[in-house]
């Protein structure tokens, strides 16, 4: 028999597993191949950074405004001339969209980074005390204000009304009259729908009558906005950002980037491009194809035959087939599949073969998150006497999309990348303008600059959303408050 | 004591009755897409005749009148629409393949370093894969093709490892074999070789399962399918020498020369789909539970058998089907070939051919006929390799 | 402290940390060859990570091992020698999903013993019949039910013919109706001599089977005693307290489960 009566005490541990060294010991010379293998990585870093830093950064060219400032006298040839880049920074961002009208791309952004901004710090700090929340109020604000001072006083008022809206609505009294006259879910979905179709009908006729160009999308505009007004009582104020951001913000930015009517001069998508464009293309292309995507899924795991034949030869062609084929088709037979005489815009065009090559992506993604809810959660809340769509809609979709939450991030990711192939049909996104600025006979040769300055555009873009697409996978684990 | 309500609900009604439902509702969206379609098919018709186009596949007999930069088999400007679509397809299985073998060697190599115990090197590897993935595959070709071989200078001072390679604006000029007369004694030599060594592997076995005794197969039939050929080769007096690229006036005579075209895609395309299959392959052997690899050590198993018995086969398991979907993501990315002009399916058939004859509908349709067929062909390999694959369960 | 006659496992002063957490603190423990001993403690206690350190599944950092006279260091010939007469169950069988029951048993027989396939398969078939599964040899490990599996475990871990045996809670992912088949392979395997060292709380097991229970709290050894003494009347608050604990529990499942 043994006891012992004294617990002993937690002592460190020995020297030569902790500190430095050991580290070191542990992780860089554990053994023989180890340290071999050490120092051959050691040996591809010297090799290939220092090099690269002292033409990128080093031996770099960041002064004047024309080549001269990239060659001996006044610099140096063996560096890289940033010159040719800041030189042309407007045309790669904005493309060919007029230097006196950029303000309206400039107050998109700061309306989407404002709204965007506080929904993603929400999400990140959904536990957070009532300082962080307060925090994230930091951003509507920071975008009026931003709004004031860069444009003057009218679009810092849309900014305002924008920004503030979700939390009026939240709180606001019609959407609660409304509820009462018709508190049966139906009625008054019904009834929203009906109020929002008839103050669109009744504006796009007046404005109509008064000719102006933006009529068709003051009209959605104002009848988005009444629908989501007389829905959102009740609801978190984020909730409602997240409506708005969907319904409201695209129409703003319809009205307000091609303009052509309420003193904003029309500025045609031909003239669209640079870095707008590829977030032009890549915001279209996820705000359609996740839902078409979704109603795929749907398709394929339908009961109906028809449905599923249909969905399943869809999703199949489009995934056996490279998106390059598919902006052809968009840009060569589509034209040719309409009546004589009706255009199609050469971006819609794009639009289209984008979003419908990666909807048939995002139903393969949405699919899989579908597959994994067990039949039990379908059995439940068909027992509490809910019907296909609204048993879909709040109950299997919500689990099922986030679990699928880093594949719909990387298929963005790469519909995103793949927004470039659109420079293939002569649109000109960043690629197109730097094809045309590297034809430019002043400028010959400064190839690597171009390439690797929207190498790194893209990267920053794309490693961005895939971490913070990871964040919010941690955060949103079932199971975590 | 009937409820009135209840009393009212009926037997069945068109409208609450499933099937019916189900029916109708499957009708509408037929009829919907089969008259978006109709629509779309009877425009197209009149459209063309508009233009005066004659549909139907004959000008594929038709000369086609263009040059074409690399070609497998035989071509001439004199040659028709056909040959043109029969060297596209073939550039294009050509520059893919390449490009898989490549891409699925670095990739494992790359995932293999992200999961070694290494700081550094597993750094360096995660680093590898967060910019090659980041970064827009079509911005990669361009970056090799304009910014790096573009600007290199001509032969005559072209870059050279070893005066055998050779780097220049003409593209990446290598050495390659010409079999001299006997070179057969050494492929027979190599196949009977590759019948020695499987021999030897069967009999090792057996021999194993009798007594227990194990002889190292597989290193000495590598031994033997090294060394019988070499023997052979000089035993014939060497009749397979390499053809050495060598400067002769203002380009390289000899070797096999890369076009910087090809060597870019390939580059590209390789580099751009290691990242991803670093990836797969890391996960598929993390995906693997520790504690089957403490199973085997303490069943007494060192780690060299550890991994080839039993975190290998599970890790492939999870492995391949995402592998075999990077390798046809790159095969429909070859078609970015386009970009810089190298001829590939898309590139001289969607694009050039299309460009002469206008025969929009057929050719796309042909086009991604092709791509659909690889496809399909790949997916019939994986749900096969899948179902044999697949662990029982309960 | 009870030292045997014929030692097979010594443990000296041994101290492990994972980081800077200690997680064994001065553990002194020999075993007997023949010996039955029960480790028991709260979860957290290092239990586990003590018999993994045993074959060398975990590295200890200071004192000593030896296992059948050979002491444990960096040293793959010795770790291989010592792997090979100790085999381990582990709490979630571990068997590999990839190979057939059968597969799994002869695998070691083959490829570290050397034995020819048909002798080891014979093995394996004896091994089998006595946890008596022969009937399931060609299923895989996922179309048997975790009973099953655990005793497929023990058959892998026998075909080895092993002088040790490391339980590692061997029953607490089993269902109720399973643990009880399981336990009774390995009363039989106490009955045939092997020197055991278990960690579970199955009490019941212990009563029966243990020549020794050893309760471990906090990555040290607070208590030894037989069986009998140490459920009677244990002698640590520490160890009574965890004894409540268990005991209620047992109690529980009685009476929710009739038999």
């Amino acid at each position: 028999m043994y006891v012992k009566r004294e617990r002993s005490p937690s002592l460190p541990p020995p020297r030569s597993e902790a500190g430095v060294v050991g580290w070191l010991r542990a992780n860089l010379f554990s053994s023989w191949p180890n340290a071999l293998m050490t120092l051959a990585g050691l040996a591809l870093l010297l090799y290939s950074l220092p090099p690269f830093l002292k033409w990128a950064v080093i031996d770099a060219n960041w002064l004047g405004d024309s080549r001269e400032g990239c060659l001996p006298p006044l610099g140096d040839a063996a560096g890289a001339c940033w010159v040719f880049i800041k030189v042309r920074l407007g045309l790669l961002m904005y493309g060919f969209y007029p230097e006196a009208e950029r303000w309206r791309i400039d107050l998109a952004g700061i309306l989407l980074a404002a709204a965007g901004g506080q929904l993603v710090a929400g999400s990140l700090l959904r536990a957070a005390t009532g300082r962080g929340r307060r925090l994230t109020g930091l951003f509507p604000l920071a975008g009026v204000l931003l709004s004031l001072a860069l444009f003057g006083i009218l679009p810092g008022l849309v900014a305002c009304a924008y920004l503030a809206a979700p939390d009026i609505l939240a709180r606001a009294r019609p959407g609660r009259l409304l509820l009462g006259l018709a508190h049966r879910p139906q009625l008054h979905l019904a009834a929203r729908l009906g109020l929002a179709a008839g103050a669109g009908a009744a504006l796009a006729l007046g404005f109509g009558a008064a000719g102006q160009g933006l009529a068709v999308a003051l009209s959605l505009l104002a009848a988005s906005l009444i629908f989501i007004a007389l829905g959102a009582y009740g609801q978190s104020a984020a909730s409602v950002r997240f409506s708005l951001l969907l319904g409201v913000y695209p129409v703003i930015c319809y009205a307000l980037l091609l303009g052509g009517g309420l003193d904003l001069p029309l500025v045609d998508t031909d003239n669209w491009g640079g870095l707008f464009l590829t977030l032009v293309i890549a915001g279209v292309g996820i705000a359609t194809s996740l839902p078409v995507g979704i109603l795929l899924a749907l398709g394929r795991r339908s009961r109906m035959p028809v449905i599923k034949a249909l969905s399943v030869s869809f999703i199949e062609f489009i995934r056996g087939v490279p998106l390059i084929s598919v902006l052809f088709m968009a840009s060569v037979m589509l034209p040719l599949t309409l009546p004589a005489g009706m255009h199609v815009n050469k971006l819609l065009r794009a639009l289209v073969g984008v979003s419908l090559f990666y909807s048939a992506y995002m139903a393969e993604v949405v699919r899989g998150g579908l597959q994994a809810i067990p039949r039990g959660q379908y059995e439940a809340a068909e027992a509490l006497g809910l019907r296909y769509w609204r048993v879909m809609r709040l109950v299997i979709l919500p689990q099922a999309l986030r679990l699928v939450i880093p594949g719909i991030t990387n298929t963005f990711l790469g519909l995103l990348k793949d927004t470039t192939l659109v420079a293939v049909i002569n649109l000109m996104d960043i690629l197109g303008i730097l094809k045309s600025a590297l034809a430019d006979t002043r400028w010959l040769g400064f190839t690597k600059e171009a390439y690797v300055f929207a190498g790194v555009v893209f990267w920053v873009i794309c490693f961005g959303l895939s971490r913070y697409s990871m964040l919010l996978e941690k955060r949103l684990k079932p199971g975590r408050n | 004591m009937t409820d009135p309500a209840r009393a009212r609900l009926p037997q069945r009604s068109l409208l609450t009755d499933p099937v019916v439902r189900a029916v109708i509702i499957q009708i509408a969206v037929f009829a919907l897409v089969a008259g978006v379609l109709a629509f779309a098919a009877v425009n197209t018709a009149e459209n063309l005749k508009r233009a005066g186009i004659a549909s139907g596949f004959g000008f594929f007999n038709q000369v086609a009148g263009f040059d074409v930069s690399q070609s497998l088999v035989e071509y001439s400007r004199a040659s028709t629409y056909g040959r043109v679509f029969l060297v596209g397809l073939l550039n294009t299985l050509l520059v893919s393949s390449v490009s898989i073998v490549v891409a699925t060697v670095l990739g494992f190599a790359v995932g293999l370093l992200r999961l070694s115990g290494n700081w550094l090197v597993s750094r360096m590897a995660a680093v590898y894969v967060e910019i090659l993935r980041n970064v827009p595959l079509l911005l990669q070709i361009l970056f090799w093709y304009i910014a790096i071989l573009n600007p290199l200078p001509g032969p005559r001072q072209a870059m050279s490892l070893f005066d055998t390679i050779f780097l220049c604006n003409r593209g990446l000029i290598i050495p390659w074999p010409v079999f001299l007369p006997g070179s057969w004694l050494v492929l027979v030599a190599f196949l009977l070789a590759l019948a020695g060594g499987a021999g030897l592997v069967l009999w090792a076995r057996r021999r194993q399962r009798l007594t227990g005794k194990r002889f190292p197969a597989y290193v000495s039939s590598l031994g033997l399918i090294i060394l019988l050929p070499l023997v052979a080769l000089a035993a014939a007096g060497f009749p397979i020498r390499w053809d050495l690229p060598e400067l002769s006036g203002f380009n390289f005579a000899g070797g096999l020369t890369l076009q910087p075209e090809f060597t870019a895609l390939v580059l590209a395309l390789s580099l751009y789909t290691a990242a991803f299959i670093a990836e797969n392959v890391r996960a598929g052997i993390e995906a693997v539970d520790k504690g089957q690899i403490e199973a085997a050590h303490s069943l007494g198993l060192r780690p060299a058998p550890t991994m080839r018995l039993v975190v290998v086969p599970q890790a492939l398991r999870v492995i391949i089907p995402p592998l075999t979907s990077q390798h046809l993501t790159l095969v429909k990315n070859s078609s970015l070939a386009v970009v810089i002009g190298y001829p590939d399916l898309v590139s001289v058939f969607a694009g050039t051919t299309l460009n002469q004859t206008g025969q929009a509908v057929e050719i796309i349709a042909i086009t991604m006929l092709v791509y659909l067929t690889i496809s399909l062909a790949i997916s019939l390999f994986m749900n096969w390799y899948n179902a044999r694959v697949a662990i029982l369960e309960r | 402290m009870a030292i045997p006659d014929d030692p097979i496992i010594r443990i000296r002063h041994v101290n492990k940390w994972y980081g800077q957490f200690h997680v064994l603190k001065d553990i002194n423990l020999t075993v007997g060859r023949g010996e039955r001993v029960v480790i028991c403690g709260p979860s957290g206690s290092g239990k586990s990570t003590l018999i993994r350190c045993v074959n060398r599944l975990e590295t200890h950092q200071k004192g000593t091992i030896s296992v059948d006279g050979i002491e444990l260091t960096d040293d793959l010939k010795r770790i291989d020698r010592v792997r090979r007469e100790v085999g381990m169950l582990f709490q979630n069988f571990n068997l590999f999903p990839h190979l057939t029951v059968m597969e799994n048993c002869i695998l070691a027989p083959v490829w570290v013993r050397r034995m020819p396939l048909l002798e080891a398969r014979e093995l394996a078939m004896q091994y089998l019949t006595r946890v008596r599964i022969p009937d399931q040899a060609d299923k895989y490990p996922g179309q048997l039910s975790g009973g099953q599996q655990q005793r497929v475990a023990i058959a892998r871990c026998l075909c080895m013919s092993p002088k040790i045996m490391l339980f590692d809670e061997p029953t607490s992912a089993l269902d109720p109706e399973m643990i009880k088949e399981v336990l009774d392979v390995m009363v039989d395997l106490a009955g045939s001599g092997m020197t055991m060292v278990c960690v579970t709380h199955e009490m019941g097991f212990a009563r029966e089977v243990a020549d020794r229970v050893i309760f471990m709290d906090g990555g040290e050894i607070l208590e030894e005693n037989t069986p009998e003494a140490f459920f009677s009347a244990p002698q640590s608050e520490r160890a009574r307290l965890f004894l409540g604990q268990i005991l209620s529990h047992a109690q529980m499942g009685a009476r929710t489960n009739p038999d």
